[in-house]
């Protein structure tokens, strides 16, 4: 299919492609949002195929009740959807007599349940003034159909938006937004104190701690994949910060300074505050720098994490940007990051994935950043590759794990200077 | 709709992918959504094969209903084939494309593709992987046969056969399909082609050539072998040679087939499972009581084995093939158990836990079942894990393949052993009450409360992280209920009946303890007394 060369804002062409794609779909998401929220349960009303897909992605993960659960659709299911929402209840009442530690359902719709118009938000009304006050039920698509792999955290968020409190009082807050796993959340709550800004996260722990929004609540995107979410949070009136994202020194350091700069935080003491962080961040990538300087890199389209993450090996890490493959390019919020790149990197939008493998085999590269289906025959093919996943179930966010974040692209590349066979 | 948290099969799309992915120079045109392409890892990661299967995903959007969802699939099938130019190509759809209604079987036959286009149509919200793998051979043999005369003469040479069932991503096909050639040759019969794994669209159509088929995984090669002797008059066996005695039939019915003399061959049997089985430290292995779960080929093959070759009892069995039900509750029958025919893994859990069984023989979902109730457990079956593809030859079929099940099975129940010493020690000063048995991995004591604490990082294995190193797999781990249900009577032992229980030599006291909690809380007996561990000795006894 033909890729259109259209002129960007920065004047960056963006190469737009539609072909296959080789990305999962939104489902994925509820591997690492389940353990996040730790009383929420997601329903998923779907296929077979879809249950298949969940658990290929999670892996042997090995919990005492995994809070999540497909409700698999059947012929029957398919004849009239009276029944469809008949038995989609059914399931439900089931679902909560058997775990009364549920306090927040999420229907998800899938392809299927999109196809055959199960409206799955009239369905979560229903069930919520049945299941209220004790569940609360909300929907969101994690459909292939509309969504990639990362944005089904965004359609979960934002599917939470409405049920923010208000609080009138005009006290300013801060509010970080994104699934950040805990131990990253820790170290931004303890530097967030440091600069004394009040901070809330968003998605909170549990269900029953949503944060408030008041007038004066700014936020900051930790993730940028996060559209919808960012624009239901404006629609309720909170002002995002814009900012580069948080990873490596450079864009940590970018991103608590917009912080602070909104919250009339003193230079001084922003500097003061994050110094030993940085200190610390740039001793540990220097030990890897060396390994990655100068070498070819090609992303392929993933979670969205591309562009800041290209971003941060470029900058900090000098290491040369072949194609930055992404699967939606959100220019109003990678902006700060997409200004950043080198004029000469080509930036991806969409995917023909066999284009763009040949693409990559011609280029050469050093290292290819791409899916589980495709690394191991690029690494028959004799070039080293990056499983995208890993960046999505790995702390990486933060000074603390600048330098972790730096060896997962620098080990590939090690590991095969050690075989001699 | 039907609640799953885990399933064993896929849907039958992947069914399909496996035959298509195990052949050479054929491709498959899926009518689905970008997320369903997550199935090529399967392939890639857990298999590790080192080209991605040939299959070309549609992915077309919510933006593309209604409109031209149809031209898409036109336009990916036309550019599949200028791309890679395979002799044949499948076309069919996803669960998701069935519902929009494209017609990608009529499609396909008007899209101007040079080569035979097979449509595989399956109904996804009733058939699963199994189904779908097996419809897609037939319909690949039926296609590729088509035009071929039956023979009238057999041609000279050796006695030929096909082998028909192996696929990608099965388990252990690729070893028994070595082994199995070589027992072949053996009695001086030829394979002529093995379906689909290796095929090419030429060599299915060359199947008619053989004197007769060999069924080696009924659930996927049956359907084929049926239409073979229908249309070409090829007798199958049907015997699956897995397991000393089997193996035995295996080549009877094949050397009666072939017109060749089996002696030869059958007396000079190399496995070492019958001595091993009576040499006298298995005499432990006596009674054994096991729990047999997965496919029907397998599970079929392992009732024999357990009972035949390692004199075990066979106290369950069940699969979540139904399309060898009817067999499988014969098999029950003849042991005297009931067959658990079903696909809801929380049922099979539930009933493992009822039987208690000193062994389970099942999937990598019973291998998770049987760790959390401190169970022994072998794998005999797909779901496949990344472990089911070992770097060293390991088939399960044919002589070779009796002595890999006489390891497989032997060895947790050893290691059980070693766990009984562990448990006797316990409160001994060397053994801390923290040390686990040493097969289950530093894992097993901790996983029970892994729910329980706040999750450090927000999904730990989903991908193999640095640290753990946990390949991605196609059986998670099953949800396991608390052991004993609220509201349980607690059971105290008087220090008489403890007493007496010390007595009992310590291999079989955590066992007489258990045994006897159990029978005092199915009873609803607070406290036990020598009384009790003697009437539940008795009981268990019986
Ligand atoms: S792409 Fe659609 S059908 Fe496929 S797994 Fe995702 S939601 Fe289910």
């Amino acid at each position: 299919m033909n890729a259109i060369a259209l002129p960007q804002a920065d004047a960056r062409p963006i190469l737009r492609e539609r072909g296959q794609h080789e990305v999962f779909c939104g489902l994925t998401g509820i591997v690492w949002l389940h353990r996040k929220i730790q009383d929420a349960f997601f329903l998923v009303v779907g296929s077979r195929t879809c249950a298949h897909l969940i658990q290929s992605a999670a892996g042997v993960m090995i919990f005492a009740e995994p809070r999540f659960a497909t409700a698999i659709l059947q012929d029957k299911d398919l004849a009239g959807l009276t029944d469809a929402n008949e038995e989609l209840d059914r399931v439900v009442s089931r679902l909560v007599l058997r775990r009364p530690d549920i306090k927040l359902l999420f229907l998800v719709g899938s392809c299927p349940s999109e196809v055959i118009k199960l409206d799955l938000s009239r369905a979560a009304l229903r069930l919520s003034r049945a299941l209220g006050p004790q569940v609360r039920v909300l929907n969101y698509s994690g459909s292939g159909i509309e969504t990639t792999f990362t944005q089904g955290e965004d359609a979960c968020l934002a599917s939470m938006v409405p049920e923010l409190p208000e609080s009138l009082e005009g006290e300013r807050n801060l509010l970080v937004v994104g699934a950040l796993p805990d131990v990253v959340e820790d170290q931004f709550q303890r530097l967030f104190d440091a600069l004394g800004i009040p901070v809330r996260f968003f998605p909170p722990r549990r269900s029953t701690q949503l944060p408030p929004l008041t007038p004066g609540t700014k936020f900051l995107l930790a993730q940028p994949f996060l559209a919808s979410t960012a624009h239901a949070l404006e629609e309720r009136g909170a002002k995002r910060l814009a900012s580069p994202f948080p990873f490596g020194v450079e864009g940590t350091t970018a991103w608590f300074e917009a912080a602070a700069k909104a919250f009339g935080v003193p230079e001084a003491t922003v500097a003061s505050v994050l110094a030993p962080a940085q200190q610390r961040a740039q001793t540990a990538l220097g030990q890897v720098r060396e390994k990655l300087a100068g070498k070819r890199i090609f992303f392929f389209p993933d979670s969205q994490l591309e562009v800041p993450l290209a971003r941060f090996l470029s900058r900090e890490l000098k290491m040369e940007l072949v194609e930055v493959g992404t699967p939606y390019l959100h220019q109003e919020h990678l902006g700060p990051d997409l200004a950043l790149l080198p004029a000469n990197t080509v930036v991806s939008e969409g995917q023909d994935v066999e284009r763009q493998l040949d693409r990559c085999r011609a280029a050469k590269p050093d290292l290819v950043v791409c899916g589980l289906g495709l690394a191991n025959p690029l690494e028959v093919e004799g070039l080293a590759t990056k499983w995208s996943i890993e960046l999505v179930f790995t702390p990486i966010h933060g000074f603390e794990q600048a330098g972790d974040l730096a060896e997962l692209f620098a080990r590939p590349l090690l590991r095969r200077t050690r075989l001699m066979v | 709709m039907q609640l799953t948290v885990w399933t064993y099969e896929g849907p039958p799309h992947v069914g399909a992918m496996r035959v298509v992915t195990a052949m050479r120079g054929v491709h498959y045109v899926l009518h689905a959504p970008q997320g369903d392409t997550y199935a090529d890892l399967l392939f890639t990661m857990i298999e590790r094969r080192q080209v991605r299967p040939p299959v070309t995903y549609t992915t077309f959007q919510a933006r593309d209903l209604g409109k031209d969802t149809a031209e898409i699939f036109k336009r990916s099938a036309r550019e599949a084939y200028e791309r890679f130019k395979p002799d044949l190509v499948v076309v069919g759809a996803s669960c998701t494309a069935e519902l929009i209604q494209d017609d990608p079987a009529g499609i396909g036959q008007t899209i101007g593709i040079p080569v035979p286009v097979v449509p595989v149509e399956f109904s996804a919200y009733q058939h699963k992987e199994n189904h779908g793998a097996s419809e897609t051979l037939y319909r690949l043999v039926r296609a590729c046969t088509q035009g071929v005369a039956k023979k009238t003469e057999r041609a000279p040479g050796p006695p030929s056969c096909n082998l028909l069932g192996p696929t990608a991503l099965g388990f252990r096909h690729r070893d028994d399909v070595t082994e199995i050639t070589r027992l072949l040759a053996q009695l001086g019969v030829t394979v002529n082609v093995v379906a689909s794994l290796g095929a090419s669209p030429a060599d299915l159509a060359r199947l008619p050539d053989a004197d007769f088929n060999v069924v080696l995984y009924r659930e996927v090669g049956e359907s084929a072998a049926r239409y073979l002797t229908k249309t070409y008059g090829q007798p199958a066996v049907t015997t699956v040679p897995l397991g000393v005695g089997a193996t035995r039939d295996f080549i009877k019915e094949v050397a009666a087939l072939a017109k060749v003399d089996p002696e030869p061959v059958l007396s000079q049997v190399n496995s070492r499972l019958p001595w091993y089985t009576r040499s006298v430290d298995s005499t432990y292995l006596t009674g054994k009581r096991v729990f047999i779960f997965g496919d029907g080929t397998h599970v079929l093959a392992a009732a024999r084995i357990a009972t035949e070759e390692l004199g075990f009892t066979v106290v369950g069995l069940g699969s979540y093939s139904r399309e060898l039900a009817r067999d499988l509750r014969a098999a029950a029958a003849h042991y005297g158990v009931e067959a658990l025919i079903s696909d809801d893994h929380l049922e099979v859990e539930e009933t493992i836990a009822r039987l208690h069984p000193e062994l389970v023989l099942g999937t990598q979902m019973e291998r998770h079942t049987a760790k959390r109730l401190g169970l022994p457990c072998a794998v005999i079956s797909a779901p496949v894990h990344v472990q089911d593809f070992p770097a060293r030859y390991s088939p399960q079929m044919g002589f070779e393949g009796a002595n890999v099940i006489f390891d497989t099975w032997v060895h947790p129940l050893m290691m059980g052993l070693e766990e009984h010493l562990l448990s006797m020690f316990r409160e001994d000063f060397e053994f801390g009450e923290g040390a686990g048995p040493s097969h289950l991995g530093a894992h097993a004591v901790k996983e029970r409360s892994v729910e329980a604490q706040p999750a450090v990082v927000p999904a730990p294995v989903a991908a193999p992280s640095p640290a753990a190193q946990q390949p991605v797999a196609a059986a998670p781990a099953p949800v396991v209920k608390p052991e004993q249900p609220a509201g349980a009577v607690v059971t105290s032992w008087t220090p008489e009946a403890e007493k007496e229980l010390k007595k009992i030599p310590f291999f079989v006291r955590g066992k007489a303890r258990r045994n006897t909690e159990r029978f005092a809380q199915e009873r609803n007996i607070a406290q036990i007394t020598l009384e009790t561990l003697y009437d539940a000795k008795a009981h268990f006894r019986s």
